[in-house]
């Protein structure tokens, strides 16, 4: 039997707290050290899926802004977040735009939304 | 393209030199242009130096730098009122602490009123420390030249170049000299990336390159051996540390390590003397900042070093062989003129410097007439935060660009940046900018203004922001973003 | 010359001034006027658009314009709120008149009843830290850098080494990273990390960035455009150490060497400074030594939790709202309050004391180095009136310790916070 005891820092809340999530043939067998439920449940994904939120930016077509930060609505899987931000990179969205708005759906298929964080409104040349 | 395909006189070098002559030249019924290749004027030792109207008590008699020194400064006072330019005349105080340096600043009085300089003394150590209270307790005496000043090296430049600009010179930036055609011996124009523009006088003011200029021209007979200075320049809150420039009992190589105010109120400390081989090495280092700092330290004890807002260095241009301005025709090549070697005090000499260089060229045979509508005056310019309130409010009212305030440290408004860009001899980077207004030497360097005039200069240049510069001909600042659907190819 | 008066007048419309502008109209201020430079509200947040905003607020992590957004919409709604945007202030007189500037209404003279500092602050430069070497295009404070990568939408380089592991260098190495630069390293000349744990995992690990500790750059390279940095190891002293130079080929330089509260026009007005913080000294009203200046923020002492600014810009806008109104109580006494050993700073610096105090008074501090297992207190005259354990504290995370109403009339004339360690020693 396998065993491996992999160290995660949750990256949950600010806490940061340090647990350990032991492995036996490559499935989980203990889960020590976090101090929440959410660190578990990060503990046990960090192993299996990690996941992370994506953050970052879309040009805007004629908005009074260049461009429109946005987050994805749930985390991505972390092996797919560098190429979800590319794909992001080649979209525009027109103006205005409202936080919330969904500036591209089901993002790379992996079923997760990407939306506006902040309205933004159409530009004006005043 | 340029429409230029001859001139009566060229001009290598937009320092203060060759904006001096340039200026100098203008007076006359002469074609003149001069050829700058960095993308603005006076980005060479012009902008890197300790911006001091030296009195003059400091070189040898009877060489070119007394002379083109004392009457130099005496020029400046009528330059001051004619071109609006920033002078104040502080005066100097060179400082000795022991016997010896005593000894020293009694031998630089005599050479001092040798060189002809008025007013020089050497004062009490009491008088010293009522001039400068923070100076160190060591001190014994000063030799006081109340005829030094402090200037803005790079405003005279400028206003030397919009001057000459104003009566008919054309000033050619981002535009380096390849080559330097003769027949015979005798100069017939020059070639740069625009073509040829004929011509039978070259005035070769290249500053630390005037060794290859004049070797273009088949004269190699100086080298510029070129010597770097570090600076440290601090935040204007801390002005009152010093009122007058400092200067050590110098030694035989350097004038020493000044600590000395600038004319619009900064502080800074510098330079020393490395020599270095490549001509583009103006890297300040740490040894260097922390040689400075130290022999600071022995004049202003108490150097507030936390107020230190920005360090830089430059090249002196130093001839080989005694060091002394090398101003002259070639004795090689006719029509090339030397007015190189300008090192200290090539600053306060430049004016005469450029008389100079008129007598050559009508030793030479060039007639100089006198323009009949030569303009002196350059008009004055506009300095928001300096005037009063009601002043302010009627700028504005007339612009609204006076309403909006670019650099939060240094108050300086969008009309103004405007009118750097746009003047007689525009900016066109963001360092250019920076030095015909101050937006970005205050205590953020740029950190707030600095994105704002990329965008401004882009929009007026009509240029991408990508395309703005920050002083030098590749100095891109910024980069498109790389799309996935963009031939971007990344490491 | 227009003749504007106020009430309030808050410089600054980030989310210390938006926060102060909203709580003031719900104590009862009837004009309320936010002075901004910028072309919008909501200050450096607009520039943030990773998540980790509001957790203690508002228990969700928003984004920092997410954030912003909240309170732009509650000024918004506040009728006794004005907005004036693209103004720049140019000085604060201690009579309180406000000289602004902006190209619409040209030259103005505000005189409110009140003022509030909430200017934030500003970025360390390479000048002020002195790294040698060339002064090529490419060197950029990180905040800089952010504001044009998430807002005007341009990069600063694509081959980046950051000087700094504090959060915005570490933010900054993941948003590079996400925009296709790639990013050489990170340099940091303390032996630890000043960031979140959290930010080390999700901003260097998840991209694979090395983080060199106790390091610093000794000279930039490039003479028009950043080549590349020389790194050295750094000693105790955090001076270099010769022979451990080596050199890191890069095109950018990120500087996140530290924030400093921006004073000068508090300064300028007459407001005593407090020089380790740099910002005012204030009182748990976050009014400062100049009767009627308040002050809030970052422009106060650099925040880590954006939830910390919200909260003082209430208090400052509270307590504003009651000078204004000729409301608000003398006190009947000062206590001093001082960092006392294993604190760097604390604030407020100062308790105006009520007759009958009735409120808790939170005191914000960081700790001068990492620990674990320690113990704040703070004592009056050898007695200690509140004393709190934490597992873990850290100079880059800030920390509240409150004080009940009660134990304030037990104080002398001085509070003294300090740490005890039972570890002792590095995180």
């Amino acid at each position: 039997m396998a065993q491996c005891v992999k160290k995660i820092n949750c990256i949950v809340c600010p806490l940061s707290c340090v647990g350990e999530v032991t492995l036996e043939d490559g499935k989980i067998k203990e889960i020590t050290g976090f101090t929440c439920d959410r660190g578990n449940k990060y503990g046990e994904e960090e192993v299996t899926l990690p996941k992370r939120t994506l953050t970052t930016t879309v040009k805007v077509d004629g908005g009074e802004l260049p461009l429109l930060p946005v987050v994805s609505k749930a985390p991505l899987p972390k092996d797919k977040v560098m190429d979800c931000a590319r794909y992001l990179s080649t979209v525009s969205v027109k103006a205005p735009v409202a936080e919330g708005d969904i500036v591209c759906s089901n993002i790379l298929g992996l079923g997760v939304d990407i939306v506006a964080t902040r309205d933004l409104g159409v530009f004006s040349a005043n | 393209m340029l429409n230029i395909d001859k001139a009566d006189i060229v001009i290598i070098g937009g320092g203060i030199t060759g904006t001096a002559i340039a200026r100098e030249l203008s007076k006359y019924e002469l074609d003149v242009v001069l050829f700058e290749k960095a993308p603005d004027i006076g980005v060479g030792s012009t902008k890197a130096n300790s911006a001091i109207l030296h009195a003059g008590f400091d070189a040898k008699p009877g060489s070119l730098k007394a002379i083109m020194n004392v009457r130099g400064n005496k020029l400046y006072h009528d330059l001051e009122e004619e071109l609006g330019l920033d002078v104040k005349w502080t005066g100097s105080l060179v400082v000795a602490v022991n016997d010896e340096e005593m000894e020293t600043l009694k031998e630089l009085l005599e050479r001092g009123r040798t060189n002809g300089v008025p007013g020089l003394e050497i004062i009490s150590r009491e008088e010293v420390l009522a001039k400068e209270p923070n100076i160190t307790q060591t001190v014994k005496g000063a030799l006081w030249a109340p005829s030094a000043g402090i200037f803005l090296p790079f405003g005279a430049a400028l206003a030397f170049a919009e001057n000459a600009i104003k009566n008919g010179v054309k000033v050619v930036t981002d535009c380096p000299v390849e080559e330097i055609v003769t027949e015979g011996g005798k100069i017939t124009g020059v070639r740069t990336k625009h073509g040829f523009v004929a011509a039978k006088y070259v005035i070769n003011s290249a500053g630390v390159h005037a060794d290859e200029v004049s070797r273009l021209a088949g004269d190699d007979s100086f080298v510029i051996k070129p010597r770097k200075g570090e600076y440290v320049f601090f935040d204007k809150k801390v002005s009152s540390m010093v009122k007058n420039v400092l200067f050590p009992t110098p030694s035989k190589v350097s004038k020493g390590i000044l600590v000395a105010p600038t004319v619009h109120g900064n502080i800074f400390i510098g330079p020393n003397a490395q020599g270095v081989e490549d001509k583009e090495d103006v890297a300040t280092s740490l040894g260097g900042l922390g040689e400075i700092i130290a022999k600071a330290q022995q004049l202003i004890p108490n150097l507030p070093m936390g107020a230190a807002i920005t360090q830089f260095s430059g090249l002196r241009a130093a001839a080989d062989g005694d060091g002394d301005f090398v101003i002259r025709p070639s004795t090689i090549t006719q029509g090339l003129i030397h007015a190189a070697g300008i090192q200290s005090p090539g600053l306060t000499s430049a004016p005469a410097i450029a008389e100079e260089t008129g007598n050559i060229l009508r030793s030479q045979g060039v007639e100089l007439k006198p323009k009949a509508n030569f303009d002196p005056v350059n008009p004055r310019k506009i300095i928001f935060r300096e005037l009063s309130h009601e002043a302010q409010q009627e700028l504005i009212a007339k612009n609204p660009l006076y309403g909006r305030v670019i650099c939060r440290c240094e108050t300086i408004t969008e009309a103004e940046i405007l009118e750097a860009i746009h003047g007689l001899c525009g900016a066109r980077t963001v360092d250019a900018v920076k030095r015909r207004t101050r937006a970005g030497m205050g205590r953020c360097q740029g950190g707030f203004c600095g994105p704002r005039v990329t965008a401004i200069l882009a929009r007026e240049l009509n240029v991408s922001v990508t395309a703005v510069r920050k002083d030098t001909a590749e100095s891109y600042l910024f980069f498109d973003k790389m799309t996935a659907d963009s031939k971007e190819a990344l490491q | 010359m227009s003749d504007l008066n106020y009430d309030i007048a808050i410089i600054g419309g980030g989310p210390a001034g938006l926060a102060a502008a909203h709580s003031a109209c719900q104590s009862g201020a009837k004009r309320v006027l936010i002075i901004e430079r910028d072309r919008e509200l909501g200050g450096i947040l607009q520039q943030c658009i990773h998540n980790g905003f509001g957790l203690h607020k508002f228990q969700e992590e928003l984004t920092g314009p997410g954030y912003a957004s909240r309170y732009i919409k509650l000024v918004k709604q506040d009728a006794e709120v004005e907005i004036m945007l693209d103004t720049m202030v140019l000085e604060v007189t201690d009579d309180k008149t406000i000289w602004a500037v902006n190209p619409q209404k040209g030259f103005m003279q505000i005189t409110p009843k009140a003022v509030i500092f909430t200017m934030g602050c500003r970025e360390r430069t390479r000048g002020a830290i002195r790294i040698p070497g060339f002064r090529p295009a490419g060197v950029f404070t990180a905040g800089a850098a952010q504001r044009m990568v998430n807002m005007e939408g341009y990069l600063p380089g694509k081959k980046i080494v950051i000087l700094g592991s504090g959060d915005i260098g570490l933010i900054m190495a993941r948003r590079m990273s996400l925009e296709g630069a790639k990013v050489q390293g990170v340099l940091e000349i303390m032996p630890y990390s000043n960031g979140l744990t959290r930010n080390i995992v999700q901003c260097l690990e998840d991209y694979d960035i090395p983080l060199h500790l106790s390091h610093t750059i000794t000279k930039i390279h490039g003479t028009e455009r950043v080549t590349g940095v020389t790194c050295a190891a750094v000693d105790e002293k955090m001076q270099p150490i010769p022979g451990t130079e080596f050199d890191i080929e890069c095109d950018c330089l990120l500087l996140s060497v530290g924030l400093i509260p921006e004073n000068e026009l508090s300064q300028a007005a007459g407001v005593t400074l407090d020089n380790i913080t740099g910002g005012p000294v204030v009182d748990q009203q976050r009014q400062t030594s100049l009767s009627g200046f308040f002050a809030a923020g970052n422009v106060v002492h650099v925040h880590d939790l954006v939830d910390f600014v919200s909260e003082e810009g209430e208090i400052a806008g509270k307590y504003a709202a009651q000078f204004a109104a000729g409301t608000l109580e003398a006190p009947v006494r000062t206590i001093a309050v001082a960092a006392g050993d294993g604190i760097r700073t604390v604030v407020p610096q100062k308790i105006a004391l009520p007759d009958n105090p009735t409120e808790a008074v939170r005191l914000f501090m960081r700790v001068a180095k990492p620990d674990k297992k320690v113990t704040i207190s703070v004592t009056s005259n050898d007695q200690t009136l509140v004393e709190r354990r934490f597992p873990v504290a850290k100079p880059s995370e800030m920390i509240v310790v409150e004080v009940p109403a009660a134990k304030l009339l037990n104080a002398g004339e001085q509070l003294a916070v300090s740490l005890q360690s039972k570890q002792g020693g590095e995180a």
